[in-house]
């Protein structure tokens, strides 16, 4: 055999061994295009709503209550996080204890124990502490204003009270993340140093951040539990608030993951071979209606009436089939959707001959005006489907007048109060709502005492029998007897038509062929650990 | 031309006084609350006046504005309200990927426009004229970002041949002068070059034309110059024209656009702002707006000093 037969040969076998290696060895990486503008806060509480929460919360830190989003199948329910089991004391229902998680490190080798708790707790609510963080503290407070106090007991147990008994705490914890104490003392007690190289317990540690482009994070092979190590070696997160640059980076392979696409692209995305996921989860949108004396909706047969006109049908259709019709605050199946005795669906004759009972005729029409946004998170596609709307209120005798703003001024209305100055002469504001624990889907909603800001009752709807109820949930810890209560505040507000239900989003993604494993939790949280591509 | 140069240079004082107030003013008077964005749902009283007075809008309007001009003067733009990251570290590299996108959509829409043009008004009435004239009106009527769209499903999603967003694999930290990294730079450099590429043909070609008209033309002809040299005197004479609308075209640019960058996800100045609009993120913004401004200023203060080189009449003026 000739040398140069023997280097043909040779060079044919390095080549055609190469495909089968490099598979081996090369990493795995899903890229995901984010709808958010800029990358969420990465030091512990992130910024930009719940796909903040999606995506740089439950993946670099955990709370001490996790959800469990490893069903496609049922609502997404509690499990135990960084805590392993909690307790309320049976005599003073303020004061919780928790027991932490034994052996869990932060990503940079740090112990995760009660100091680290109260720690934490410090940095977000003691204002005077040297690692509070104003950007973080204002990020929780949402989750954290019910807290009035927290304790070290021993290295693995906390106290922490809350200022009225509160059923709803666990919940509120499960958004409250933990970062190291250690990687903050490392830099320089600088949270800007801290966001480039942030250190938490979840399965996902950041190895690069680059500002308004992109994260990259990659596997945590030591997270503590060995069911959620990702499968995927690196997850790279990438602001894209332009749906169809989402849908095009997709489509020329630059991702492959895309959160919302636009209706209007499904079809091509599904000629492509791209999978178009989705499922319920905890979104309603919306009208949350005045019920001050000088609004129509102050009489319930007015609120059906609106509830009645909406062909949610066609309004399924007009958004591509990517959202069911509303029912309620919660869909139907959810534990919480109870027995409401108010049908709420397309029935016109049904709405005119309400609002001819309460007084109204063609020519004295109801006469209402709307907030809406032209976009906004969660908002779907507002325009069309308000106009939309507006048709099928016309249609039984409802005269509806739009007040277009951008979202941020919306939600300051809506933040404000049916009765605030600004207010004046608005009859509903459309803001897309999460329902994903008990305050916001109901108890904060319906209670005559949570009024905005600090609650989410925006027209003052005020109804003695959904007070009780909403306190009965507030005060019953426990969980069985607290869902059985939900469901029959539930069915109250939807009897008395608190709001405007219009339709529940399905959430779409769009994934390439080659993603695997991803189960879509009824959340608006997802887990992408089992997540990989092939 | 010193003095003139100093004459100049003291009018960008008050420009830049004006620029900053309105700013400032149009910012503040938009409806909505600037903290809205990072406030939560349910934020209590006590969060939004601690927020408000952490931020300084608890004060009157013209204090904050006074102790912000103040601030900027030395340099320190503030932190961002979303981020706290230090607002001049967000610019600088936002300017900085601006001005490549920028200088890339110049040098194609200089050289296309300046060709066309001169093409168009040598030929002035003809049939040439009329095509390139025809091709000067669609590139300045094309909306860029849906140009942006056009290209990215021709040559990103159905050839694949050039990528669709972004700045590299690596974003733009990972940014190399290299094909692997210049590719990304192409479709949004096309995108943006069209409009000037359509103004610089047209203002070109009326300049080109009307100077051929002029008397002293059919004097160098008379005089038997060669058509080369014939076309460095008109080429001069168009020049202080020409350079008045590419300064206003090259300032335009580099202060990037708002949907071509949000399109191509390009993280220029553009998409900077973009993200601070709808995040009401007021420092980024008003700091942003104002360095956009005062390069507007500073390149236009450099082409007048550069006409005003070429044609020394201006300074008269």
């Amino acid at each position: 055999m000739s040398s140069k037969l023997v280097r043909k040969l040779a060079l044919a076998v390095v080549l055609g061994t190469m495909p089968l290696a490099s598979p081996a060895l090369a990493e795995k990486v899903l890229r995901v295009a984010m709808t958010v503008a800029d990358v969420p806060l990465t030091t512990g509480q992130p910024s930009q709503g719940t796909e903040g929460l999606r995506f740089m919360g439950g993946t670099v830190y955990d709370g001490l209550v996790n959800w469990d989003l490893s069903s496609a199948d049922k609502a997404a329910a509690l499990v135990p996080g960084l805590a392993e089991s909690w307790t309320v004391d049976a005599a003073d229902k303020t004061k919780w204890l928790f027991k932490l998680r034994r052996g869990v490190k932060f990503h940079d080798g740090s112990d995760f124990n009660a100091d680290a708790v109260v720690w934490n707790f410090d940095k977000l609510l003691k204002r005077d502490a040297p690692q509070f963080d104003q950007a973080q503290s204002v990020q929780a407070s949402q989750d954290d204003g019910g807290i009035a106090s927290w304790a070290k007991i021993d290295d693995l147990t906390v106290e922490i009270r809350t200022k009225t008994p509160d059923s709803v705490l666990p919940y509120n914890l499960v958004n409250l993340f933990f970062s190291s104490p250690k990687r903050w003392e490392e830099l320089g007690h600088d949270w800007n140093k801290v966001a480039f190289q942030p250190s938490g317990t979840g399965p996902w540690k950041v190895d690069k951040f680059v500002p308004h482009e992109r994260v990259e994070l990659v596997r945590n092979a030591d997270y503590w539990n060995p069911k959620r190590i990702p499968k995927s070696d690196r997850l790279v997160l990438l602001p894209m608030p332009d749906p169809n640059t989402r849908v095009a980076a997709l489509l020329s392979g630059q991702v492959d993951w895309i959160e919302a696409p636009p209706p209007d692209a499904i079809p091509r995305l599904k000629q492509s071979g791209m999978n178009i996921v989705t499922n319920v989860y905890p979104h309603v949108w919306p009208f949350q209606i005045s019920l001050m004396d000088n609004s129509p909706f102050k009489d319930v047969r007015v609120r059906k009436a609106a509830n009645l006109a909406i062909d949610r049908d066609g309004l399924v259709k007009l958004l591509g089939g990517l959202a069911i019709p509303a029912k309620g605050m919660v869909y139907p199946g959810h534990p919480w959707f109870g027995k409401p005795s108010f049908d709420i669906r397309y029935d016109p004759e049904e709405a005119k001959r309400l609002l001819a009972e309460a007084g109204y005729s063609e020519k004295n029409p109801v006469k209402i005006k709307f907030v809406i946004a032209p976009s906004g998170s969660g908002q779907m596609l507002p325009l069309p489907m308000s106009e939309f709307i507006k048709e099928n209120f016309h249609d039984v005798g409802i005269e509806l007048e739009f007040v277009v703003m951008d979202w941020e001024a919306l939600r300051a209305r809506r933040r404000a109060g049916a009765w605030a100055p600004e207010n004046k002469g608005i009859d509903g504001v459309n803001n897309s709502w999460s329902f994903g624990d008990p305050d916001f889907a109901l108890i904060k909603a319906a209670a005559s005492y949570e009024p905005v800001p600090t609650g989410f009752n925006w027209g003052r709807y005020n109804d003695p029998k959904s007070d009780e109820l909403a306190r009965a949930a507030q005060t019953t810890f426990d969980p069985v007897e607290q869902t059985k209560i939900l469901a029959e505040l539930h069915s109250r507000i939807v009897d008395q038509a608190m709001w405007i239900w219009v339709v529940h989003d399905l959430g779409p993604r769009a994934l390439s062929p080659k993603v695997k494993g991803f189960v879509p939790a009824q959340s608006w949280l997802q887990d992408l650990t089992p997540v990989e591509i092939q | 031309m010193l003095t003139y140069f100093l004459r100049r240079v003291l009018y960008t004082i008050p420009i830049a006084i004006g620029v900053s107030l309105v700013c400032f003013a149009l910012i503040h008077l938009a409806p909505g609350d600037p903290l809205s964005a990072v406030m939560p749902e349910g934020a209590s009283s006590e969060t939004i006046a601690s927020l408000r007075s952490f931020y300084g809008f608890d004060r009157p309007l013209a204090i904050q504005y006074l102790t912000w001009l103040t601030h900027v003067v030395t340099g320190d733009f503030g932190y961002s309200i979303m981020t706290r990251r230090a607002v001049l570290g967000e610019i600088g590299p936002a300017v900085f990927n601006s001005l490549m996108l920028g200088v890339a959509a110049v040098l194609i829409g200089f050289t296309v426009g300046l060709l066309l043009g001169l093409i168009a008004g040598y030929a002035a009435g003809s049939a040439r004229d009329r095509v390139v004239t025809s091709l000067a009106v669609a590139g300045v009527s094309v909306p860029h970002y849906w140009l942006g769209m056009v290209l990215i499903v021709i040559f990103a999603v159905n050839l694949g041949v050039l990528p669709a967003t972004g700045m590299g694999a690596g974003g733009s930290t990972n940014f190399a002068f290299d094909w692997e990294s210049l590719k990304y730079l192409v479709l949004p450099a096309i995108s943006l070059s069209v409009i000037p590429a359509g103004i610089i043909a047209r203002t070109v070609r009326g300049t080109v034309a009307e100077v051929l008209k002029q008397d002293f033309i059919q004097t160098l002809y008379a005089k038997g110059l060669s058509p080369r040299r014939i076309c460095l005197h008109v080429a001069k004479n168009a020049a202080p024209t020409v350079l008045a609308i590419i300064g206003l075209q090259l300032a335009q640019l580099l202060g990037g656009s708002i949907l071509v960058e949000t399109v191509f996800s390009w993280p220029g100045t553009g998409f900077l702002l973009n993200t601070a609009i709808f995040t009401r993120d007021l420092p980024v913004l008003q700091g942003t707006i104002l360095v956009l401004a005062m390069f507007f200023v500073f390149i236009n203060l450099i082409v007048d000093l550069i006409q005003s080189a070429f044609d020394p009449r201006i300074k008269r003026n």
